[in-house]
């Protein structure tokens, strides 16, 4: 239970996703502008994270990795799929982004017409993805485990999101250097923001 | 496509050069158009893992342009992103095995950014934008123009992240032993994440200032 709670925190703080990976930057700095759609942005793409990350993890474990297939057979037992893995992540989430939205319609209409615009672009985001691949590389021991980093990643990125959102609204009435308006500055404050969260990579877990 | 050839077009005619050569400053994937900066500023602290990404970039990029603008007249609409997808992950699948076997090192350091390739937003960009609606040739050059004008910025980044951050290029040291009897010492800040977008934001900043057409309002 420690050791969730360890992947938890340190999936939000020290190795933040846009902080430290610079992952999901993209939709991260196109729709930052304002507070409002960035918390509706940052609120689906905790969701995402944290239905796919388990499901990847269960097709690496029980599908992919060397031995994985060892369930179906012992002639089976030496297979490595691994190579595949891009392909059957990119099509997990896609799919999972295409039922998200989906159920999100049928059920809560309001909330599908605050995220709808969101929800289609989350498939590219870069964050979704790199969830994933980092799952499969740090190999977590449990379902458990890597449901805790998903979810502690999309809390990571939803914090950022929002945080910058709230900065640049502010910006706007700063006397910034003409050339560096927008998307200049956008860069230079989250280099700083980062420098902050950076602090937190002294804490032990 | 199948359309005779009427009028033949040169190799390379004023509009494929400008293809090729506009992704490299006024429309440069990174700085202007904002697509791609999830993978790129990661692999930047040297400059050999860079010029590898670049380089992978500018492949997938430009074969997935081909083969998106050579199919895009029996591609369902409903249906082109996972097409798309589908096309872009077995390039990149092709590329990850590549370096796993000729470049184990540089594939170790660049982990998991090969596979971000896939959710770059350059390729789905150009594919969307451009190869969609073009003939294959042109979107090749597309292709690799934008691959290129991602590359610049990143070989740009890497080269005063290394110089300064570590003082070789290339991992050969070239600041003379010198320097550091002197008391020169490597900027630590170079190595960590923040000083990649510190180095973009002032590379926008250059750039725009030359190019005041550019700047934004807010």
């Amino acid at each position: 239970m420690e050791n969730i709670f360890n992947i938890f925190i340190k999936s939000i703080f020290i190795e933040n996703m846009i902080f430290a990976y610079f992952l999901g930057m993209c939709s991260y700095l196109a729709v930052s502008k304002t507070l409002k759609t960035s918390v509706g942005l940052g609120v689906a793409v905790i969701f995402v994270m944290v239905v796919t990350v388990p499901v990847d993890y269960l097709i690496h474990n029980y599908l992919l990795r060397e031995g994985a297939l060892s369930w179906l057979g012992d002639s089976f037992a030496n297979v490595d799929l691994s190579f595949l893995s891009f392909i059957m992540f990119i099509a997990v989430i896609a799919s999972i982004v295409q039922l998200v939205e989906m159920i999100v319609e049928k059920f809560s209409p309001a909330l599908y017409n605050s995220l709808g615009i969101f929800l289609p672009l989350i498939a590219v985001n870069c964050a979704i993805l790199g969830g994933s691949l980092f799952m499969q590389e740090r190999d977590y021991g449990s379902i458990a485990e890597a449901t805790a980093f998903g979810f502690g990643s999309g809390i990571g990125w939803f914090l950022a999101i929002v945080a910058i959102a709230a900065i640049r609204e502010k910006i706007r009435y700063s006397n910034i250097p003409k050339p560096l308006r927008g998307l200049g500055i956008a860069f230079i404050v989250t280099g700083l923001m980062a420098i902050a969260f950076m602090s937190f990579m002294g804490i032990k877990l | 496509m199948n359309t005779a050839k009427t009028e033949r077009e040169p190799l390379f005619s004023a509009k494929t050069k400008k293809l090729l050569l506009g992704p490299l400053n006024k429309e440069n994937p990174i700085t202007v158009q904002v697509l791609g900066i999830c993978s790129a500023l990661a692999v930047t602290v040297k400059l050999e893992p860079a010029f590898v990404m670049a380089l992978s970039v500018v492949i997938v990029t430009a074969m997935s342009n081909l083969t998106i603008s050579a199919l895009r007249n029996t591609i369902p609409p409903r249906i082109r992103i996972i097409v798309q997808l589908v096309v872009i992950a077995a390039l990149v699948i092709l590329v990850d095995q590549v370096l796993k076997a000729y470049m184990y090192d540089v594939s170790k350091q660049l982990s998991v950014f090969v596979g971000l390739i896939i959710t770059n937003c350059i390729l789905m960009g150009r594919l969307e934008a451009f190869a969609m609606a073009n003939k294959p040739w042109d979107s090749f050059i597309d292709g690799i123009g934008n691959g290129v004008g991602y590359g610049i910025i990143l070989i740009v980044v890497a080269f005063f992240r290394e110089l300064l951050g570590s003082g070789t290029i290339w991992g050969l040291p070239v600041l003379p032993k010198v320097f550091y009897d002197l008391g020169y010492v490597n900027n630590g800040l170079m190595i960590l994440p923040p000083a990649a977008l510190f180095l973009v934001g002032i590379i926008i900043w250059i750039q725009r200032t030359k190019n005041p057409d550019l700047q934004e309002e807010n």
